[in-house]
């Protein structure tokens, strides 16, 4: 998933790095409140697990294997903006000491894999648990917050990709592709975000930022009756929190849900930008090196029609959402069966 | 990602290319990269004199050919799609050998695959010349959050601690048999990421009181000089600066 140079055009690379820039500097403040002073070890730390995660190859179908994105994970396990800073660290040192990821795309990756990607999952995991709170409805919110970070990563660089990308495919055949094979991809990593928040959970429920609140408030019992002791700062941050994130998710959500069927449903629209797109081509073409076919290119273009995306998107939203409305359905079966009890 | 490209990465020497400042190659690396991304794919021979740039600054390094291709490994994904976009690309086919091709697609292709070997040839010869904490420090002078490069830097010296944590879990996982081959192990391998974010999560809290007791208060002492003359600056922007030559001219050709 690293974009390496010469994907996007200038301008794309460089819109993506002032939003990636915005985003960062958003988060180095808000890391301070979620880390205090241990920000600079703890942060460090966690980067260097995400990378290591990075590594740990995991079987998705017969024969393929994929790798964490790790963005929904660090979200849950240390919080939202901790987790894109840690991300975009990641990001940083692969794209200058690795060579993994381009320079120039530095922006467009810290953008689509750390940004959205968190904030994509972060939203999905605070929808969820706000509506439930018990330590299973943390590990489903897991699930699906991983789940659905990973294509909405994918469809996010397709809409860049159909912005500013420099190749000639069909976005509606782009965005089918990656959508489907992140879905895939997407089910893996959310298996093993959620065994691996459930497994922190099991043995340092204080370590999981997105299960706060949730321990049982300490309650001593003396000789003369029982007495709670409040419970410390994190509780309400936690809670005051989430009213920013939610709407900006929506706002994310929306955007690729509204971009991505605009080209569903008006294909025409985004074959005639790429004619255009190919006709100015051809001018530069020329000009360098005398007659170049390109000319008629539009009209000799099939037309692969973006029915090919409606179905990507389709899957996506069929699987996250029939999983969504799984958890819910249950959890309020569940809190029926509690009334019944209760 | 592959494992194990987390060495070699610093080819330690003393040639000029070593001895310019962090910061003056990290600018001189960035504005190459952006000019090659600016370039039209159809100046073929352009991308060949960004070749031989490079090809110089890397002799200039004695950074051997062979080192340069083994770090290239990372761009062979994107080989992968580059190599496939002429057969799924659309529009006007030309046949070669047999098989029918799209031009566009072979365009993207050749776009693809000069730039993204540029920048990655460029990223090298950076990592290669420059030692990975100087490169942080050159990135502060050059205006990066100080926090950002505090946490990179705490990233890069627990990087191998925490990979060779996960290594050790890995050969325990197969000196006991197991080895993930379907779905129904991912819970084993997310026990192993579980208690590797406990470990990685403790040791953080750890360095932290040690860096509390040594008087940490918010930043990290610089002790080297990281001051650049106006003459190194300028010999590190003849790298941009002759490809900007080269782009410009190019322009003015056509």
């Amino acid at each position: 998933m690293h974009v390496p140079d010469g994907f996007f055009n200038v301008a794309v690379s460089l819109s993506a790095g002032v939003v990636a820039a915005a985003g960062v500097a958003v988060c180095l403040r808000g890391a301070r409140r979620e880390l205090d002073d241990r920000t600079a070890p703890m942060a460090g730390l966690v980067a260097a697990f995400i990378f290591a995660v990075q590594m740990l190859n995991f079987p998705v179908a017969a024969g393929t294997s994929g790798h964490l994105l790790g963005g929904a994970l660090a979200a849950i396990l240390v919080g939202p903006y901790t987790a894109v800073l840690c991300v975009a660290v990641v990001l940083l040192v692969q794209g200058f000491f690795f060579a993994d990821g381009g320079l120039t795309a530095l922006g467009v990756n810290v953008t689509l894999m750390g940004v959205v990607a968190v904030v994509v999952g972060w939203t999905v995991f605070r929808m969820i648990t706000r509506a439930v709170r018990n330590r299973g409805a943390v590990v489903a919110a897991s699930f699906v917050a991983a789940l659905l970070s990973v294509p909405a990563t994918a469809l996010a660089f397709t809409l860049l990709f159909w912005i500013g990308g420099t190749a000639p495919i069909e976005v509606g055949t782009v965005a089918a592709a990656m959508g489907g094979v992140h879905v895939l991809i997407g089910i893996g990593e959310g298996l093993i975000t959620a065994v691996t928040v459930s497994t922190v959970l099991a043995i340092r429920p204080d370590l999981v930022y997105g299960a706060r609140g949730l321990a049982a408030p300490l309650v001593l019992r003396g000789a003369d009756g029982e007495a709670v002791v409040a419970q410390g700062a994190p509780a309400p941050a936690a809670v005051r929190r989430p009213g920013w994130f939610l709407p900006a998710g929506i706002v994310v959500a929306a955007l690729l849900a509204g971009v991505v069927s605009f080209y569903a449903s008006s294909s025409p629209d985004g074959l005639e930008r790429v004619a255009e797109d190919k006709g100015f081509s051809s001018q530069a073409a020329d000009h360098a090196l005398g007659e170049q076919p390109l000319a008629d290119y539009g009209d000799a273009g099939g037309i692969p029609v973006g029915v090919a995306g409606l179905i990507g998107v389709g899957v996506t939203l069929a699987v996250g959402g029939g999983l969504f409305f799984a958890v819910r359905r249950r959890t309020k079966d569940d809190t029926a069966k509690d009334e019944v009890s209760a | 990602m592959g494992s194990g490209h987390h060495h070699q990465l610093y080819r330690p020497g003393d040639t000029p290319v070593h001895r310019l400042p962090p910061q003056c190659k990290l600018a001189a690396v960035a504005g190459f990269a952006l000019v090659v991304v600016a370039t039209p794919r159809e100046w073929l021979w352009a991308f060949g004199l960004y070749a031989l740039l490079l090809a110089a600054v890397a002799a200039a390094a004695r950074v051997p050919p062979s080192f340069l291709l083994r770090r290239m490994m990372v761009e062979i994904p994107f080989v992968v799609f580059a190599v496939a976009l002429p057969f799924i690309g659309f529009g006007e086919r030309v046949s070669f050998l047999g098989m029918s091709f799209s031009v566009a697609g072979l365009w993207a292709a050749w776009n693809i695959l000069a730039k993204a070997t540029l920048g990655v040839i460029a990223s090298v010869l950076l990592a290669a010349t420059t030692e990975p904490r100087l490169m942080l420090l050159g990135a502060q002078r050059l205006r990066l959050p100080p926090l950002l490069v505090q946490i990179a830097m705490f990233m890069l010296r627990y990087m191998d601690v925490i990979v060779d944590e996960m290594r050790r879990m890995r050969v325990a996982r197969e000196s006991r048999g197991f080895a993930a081959r379907n779905v129904r192990h991912i819970p084993v391998v997310a026990r192993s990421a579980g208690a590797l974010f406990i470990r990685s999560y403790e040791r953080g809290e750890r360095v932290h009181l040690a860096m509390l007791s040594r008087g940490y208060s918010g930043s990290m002492p610089v002790i080297q000089d990281l001051s650049a003359s106006s003459r190194q600056w300028l010999v590190a922007g003849m790298l941009p600066g002759a490809a900007l030559v080269v782009l410009l001219g190019s322009w003015g050709l056509a």
